[in-house]
């Protein structure tokens, strides 16, 4: 409805100046000059012609290594099934992922969820004691002397390798594996917000200083905004490792997880539901670090820029 | 008359391992009320360390600070200081980074809506109020100076210490902003202690320059009055003999008798 009386007015301004002679010839065709805006359809295919550019190339790629694989799959003998033959084995799982039969016997979503519940929990507190340490780190010459060597060491210790421990401690599948994501992502959450808190420049000390922000203000106000940028690296860093690690360790507590199901389909020779759920394992993660990468850039809005 | 900020017989050392520099040595100095002081210098020197001890930023090796009579030896709004770097911080608006101080300051003395009244007329007085909702990284560097001006008056100092405020700013930005500190000085009669390196910027704002000498064991060397009647005006000083002479005395101490040697 708009466009036609956005045409019209230049037709007017172009009118106007021949009709009244000299009276205004100056002044008539400025004011009724009105902006060049391109027509809504020419923004509409600028933004799809930008979209087709970031969507099509990767979609050419997916579609090549399908082939590929199909092709090569195809063959009688072959051990692992082509892409139509999963998408045939595993059409009830895709299309209804909510079913529950009791026990494990449940769709994708309930493993997925229950997976992610382990996360958000072990990952929750490794984020909480993670940046109250790497603070900690940062701050106190003596607390880096003596934790750093220590960290050094444990960082390197494989996620897995805490499991049998933590089975030990908590005598129970559940707060182990929750463990073993917490002391998976809690590494480089502290690492890197040691580093960001050792970075502050000491301008903003000063500031803080001369204000004379107490130190919980100094924390809250100065800190943690200025080393955000670094606290949001080891975040996501670590929620990747974290979903690096729950995968591992369930497929050896066994229950429901994503992590049991991929185990429990290769001990039933299901191989085309592994491969569905590491496509689902894939996409989540994937997900997972845009949501921590999204959150930073919010919160880091402006931090970085001088 | 009694000294309102009083620079005590001030000796600073650093020691790093077994080497010790003194970088001030014996500075004396006492500044009355609503005085323009400007301390110049050759760079390394140990001026701003000077500045950063009055800030109580460092601590003095000797000696001490008495500001009405009080010893100051930590860091505190009574002494605000304007960085050379703005040292605005960039998460926070414009408003929020002068709003800061004013919360911690007046936190008891001023409600809610009197500081934000406050914090509202110190950036008018910098010419500010219309970026107020800007971060520092949206605004030009002259305005960044502006702000931190804003922050530091907005804290209501005794003293307000100014770290060469204008060195990182083009030469028609700093001419526009020490107008404006000149216009400030003359309305609100703040007691300023400036950091320059800059001889015409101390001649022309100051109510006295303190020069010191080559570091290590930097010294004051001379203190000079400027007799110039204020308010001053840029192009009129620039024929006045009485700026020439004194901007004559300050280059002669500077390139004459302490010529900066340069440091290995």
């Amino acid at each position: 409805m708009n466009m036609p009386a956005i045409k019209t007015e230049p037709a007017t301004a172009i009118v106007a100046p021949k009709t009244p002679g000299a009276s205004a010839p100056a002044a008539t065709p400025v004011v009724t000059m009105t902006p060049k805006r391109p027509p809504r359809s020419e923004k509409y295919s600028k933004m799809a012609k930008d979209t087709a550019v970031r969507v099509v190339p990767p979609l050419i790629v997916i579609a090549l290594l399908m082939l590929f694989w199909e092709l090569v799959c195809q063959r009688a003998g072959s051990t692992l099934p082509p892409p139509s033959r999963v998408f045939k084995d595993t059409k009830e799982l895709i299309f209804d992922p909510f079913f529950d039969r009791g026990g494990i016997d449940k769709g994708l979503f309930w493993h997925l969820s229950a997976s992610l519940q382990r996360v958000a929990l072990g990952y929750s507190i490794a984020a909480i004691v993670g940046v109250a340490l790497g603070t900690l780190v940062g701050q106190s010459v003596w607390a880096m002397r003596g934790l750093d060597p220590l960290f050094q060491v444990l960082r390197t210790i494989p996620p897995l390798a805490w499991l049998p421990l933590s089975l030990a401690a908590f005598r129970d599948g559940q707060p182990s594996a929750i463990f073993v994501i917490f002391i998976t992502s809690v590494w480089p959450i502290i690492i890197n917000t040691a580093v960001g808190i050792r970075n502050i420049p000491q301008d903003y000390r000063n500031v803080a200083a001369v204000v004379q922000l107490n130190p919980l203000e100094f924390f809250g106000k100065i800190m943690i905004p200025a080393a955000a940028p670094y606290i949001f690296t080891g975040l996501r860093i670590g929620i990747g490792l974290s979903w690096l690690a729950i995968v591992a360790a369930e497929m050896l507590i066994g229950g429901v997880g994503i992590g049991f199901f991929i185990w429990d389909a290769w001990n039933s020779s299901h191989i085309s539901e592994i491969i569905l759920a590491l496509f689902y394992v894939g996409i989540i993660g994937f997900v997972l670090d845009r949501l921590i990468a999204g959150l930073g850039k919010i919160v880091t809005r402006g931090t970085s820029a001088g | 008359m009694q000294a309102y900020l009083k620079l005590d017989h001030i000796d600073k050392t650093f020691t790093r391992g077994n080497a010790t520099t003194e970088v001030l040595k014996e500075i004396n100095l006492t500044i009355d009320k609503g005085e323009y002081v400007s301390i110049i210098g050759h760079s390394g020197c140990g001026k701003s360390t000077l500045l950063n001890i009055v800030a109580g930023l460092t601590d003095c090796t000797n000696g001490c600070v008495l500001l009405e009579n009080r010893e100051v030896n930590s860091p505190g709004p009574d002494r605000a200081v304007v960085f050379q770097n703005h040292s605005l911080l960039p998460w926070l608006t414009v408003y929020e980074n002068v709003r800061l101080g004013v919360d911690k300051v007046f936190a008891s003395s001023k409600t809610r809506s009197e500081r934000d009244a406050w914090v509202m007329h110190n950036l008018n007085l910098v010419q500010m109020a219309h970026a107020k909702d800007k971060r520092p990284s949206e605004i030009s560097g002259g305005m960044k100076q502006r702000v931190g001006i804003a922050r530091a008056l907005a804290m209501e100092p005794k003293v307000l210490l100014l770290d060469e405020p204008f060195g990182a700013l083009d030469a028609l930005t700093r001419a526009h902003l020490q107008d404006s500190v000149m216009a400030l000085h003359q309305k609100l009669g703040n007691t300023i202690l400036m950091i320059t390196h800059d001889v015409d910027e101390a001649v022309l704002l100051s109510d006295r320059i303190v020069m010191m000498t080559n570091g290590p064991s930097a010294r004051i060397g001379e203190v000079l009055e400027v007799p110039l009647a204020r308010p001053r005006k840029r192009l009129e000083l620039a024929t006045n003999p009485g700026y020439l002479k004194c901007r004559q005395r300050v280059l002669e101490f500077l390139y004459e008798r302490h010529r900066f040697v340069e440091a290995a």
